[in-house]
């Protein structure tokens, strides 16, 4: 089952062009562009490891770039995403994020109902890869 | 994609690309530096009948920019390497034209393994533009071989190799001392395809650049000022320490704190708008460098 997280997460994956016009996007608006990883990408688990630091500076999106291609390396069957922070007062958040790397393979989530005060249930989603195997053992 | 072009108008692509105007306005602000400047025009021109090979699928290799600027202090190494990144963006050599100028403490750390990633966040940071690297022979340090700066050098060379269409590096500093670097640095001498010197200023220059200072300033010499001023710029010369264009800023600086002083002293009088643009031929005559038989203080630090 593919990961629909973020922006463009119902397209095909974005080509190296694509990524690089949207972090360029990101730029053009001042947003510092950050890239972080993880291998348990449940809905729930919004902080995902951040790949070296937030790129607050950067006028080009050359070094982002280059940035994505040494994370895949090491982390290459995790996913990645990139994602744009904007610091403007009453902003202060994250106005852009999407994946650009993914596993081959995406076992999906399981859907587990858990009957509590009688005939209510309780509902929630469990990453088959991430309940089977440690952290670095999943994809 | 389109068959390439059989023929193509020099001008027209001149033109487009607004070169001219940088060019122009190089000659317009920056006074003397006439091989500089002639350099630059040559560089130009190359780039451009480079562009328009490429566009007519002459040849593929990006050409080598990487540049080399020596000369003495003040003599608008900075200035004109922010003039070219704007060249190279035009001709779009470089993407989005921006300067980062650093020097060896943004690039070498202080331990071990601190250094790569130092270098590395720099030249991410530089990426799309133009590199400046001021005083680029203190990188390497022959007399400490466990010095770090190799570390630094080699990321850089690698990146000047591998990444040519991503940036452009600029080194610069003085004339012999860069001479010494790149002779034990072969490396980095075969990588750099533009050596440009740049010329001390002459004293009739050094004037010029003064005027025009103060004119960017809203003051203006009142016409003693100016007899007293080239005498300033002489006396100056020929002293130690002497930086070009820095330090006729600096005496310039102290000639408007005593020209504001002199007001204030004088603050029952009503003032007229020429009164707060004029330097008058006291406000430099005082100088400690025109002062008679004391040329040995004449250091940038005070010499009053």
């Amino acid at each position: 089952m593919r990961l629909t997280q973020g922006t463009f997460s119902f397209l095909p994956d974005l080509t190296e062009e694509q990524i690089r016009a949207q972090v360029a996007y990101a730029m053009k608006n001042g947003w510092a562009v950050n890239i972080e990883y993880t291998d348990d990408p449940h809905p729930r688990n919004t902080y995902w490891e951040l790949w070296g630091l937030p790129m607050f500076d950067l006028k080009d999106p050359a070094g982002v770039l280059h940035e994505i291609a040494e994370c895949r390396k090491v982390f290459g069957s995790s996913y990645i995403r990139v994602s744009a922070f904007d610091s403007t007062a009453t902003w202060e958040s994250l106005r852009l994020s999407f994946i650009v790397n993914r596993p081959a393979d995406e076992p999906g989530f399981f859907l587990e109902r858990n009957e509590v005060n009688g005939r209510s249930i309780n509902y929630t989603i469990r990453s088959y890869a991430a309940s089977a195997k440690p952290a670095g053992e999943r994809y | 994609m389109d068959a390439p072009a059989s023929s193509v108008d020099l001008a027209r692509v001149y033109a487009d690309s607004g070169v001219g105007e940088v060019l122009d306005q190089l000659d317009r602000e920056l006074v003397g530096l006439r091989p500089v400047k002639r350099r630059i025009r040559e560089i130009a021109a190359l780039l451009l009948v480079d562009k328009l090979r490429r566009e007519l699928g002459l040849t593929a290799q990006p050409p080598t920019l990487h540049m080399s600027f020596t000369g003495n202090p003040g003599t608008g190494k900075t200035t004109v390497a922010m003039r070219m990144a704007d060249i190279l963006h035009r001709l779009g050599y470089v993407r989005s034209g921006h300067l980062v100028a650093v020097t060896r403490d943004d690039l070498v750390g202080q331990y071990i393994g601190h250094t790569a990633p130092k270098t590395k966040e720099v030249i991410k940071k530089a990426m799309g533009g133009v590199l400046f690297i001021d005083e680029a022979y203190y990188l390497y340090r022959p007399e400490n071989e466990r010095d770090y700066g190799q570390e630094a050098i080699e990321i850089l060379l690698q990146v000047m190799e591998n990444r040519r269409d991503d940036l452009v590096v600029i080194l610069a500093g003085y004339a012999d001392r860069m001479d010494k670097f790149f002779g034990s640095n072969p490396g980095f001498r075969s990588r750099v395809a533009h050596h440009i010197d740049f010329p001390d200023y002459s004293a009739a220059e050094l004037q010029q650049i003064g005027q025009q200072m103060l004119t960017e300033q809203g003051y203006k010499f009142h016409p003693d000022a100016v007899e007293a001023f080239s005498r300033y710029v002489e006396a100056r010369m020929q002293q130690p320490h002497f930086a070009n264009a820095r330090s006729i800023r600096n005496a310039l600086d102290r000639a408007r704190l005593r020209q504001a002083v002199r007001l204030f002293e004088d603050r029952d009088r009503k003032l007229t708008v020429d009164d707060l643009m004029t330097i008058e031929a006291n406000e430099i005559l005082v100088s400690r460098v025109l002062a008679p038989g004391d040329t040995s203080t004449g250091g940038e630090s005070f010499p009053g």
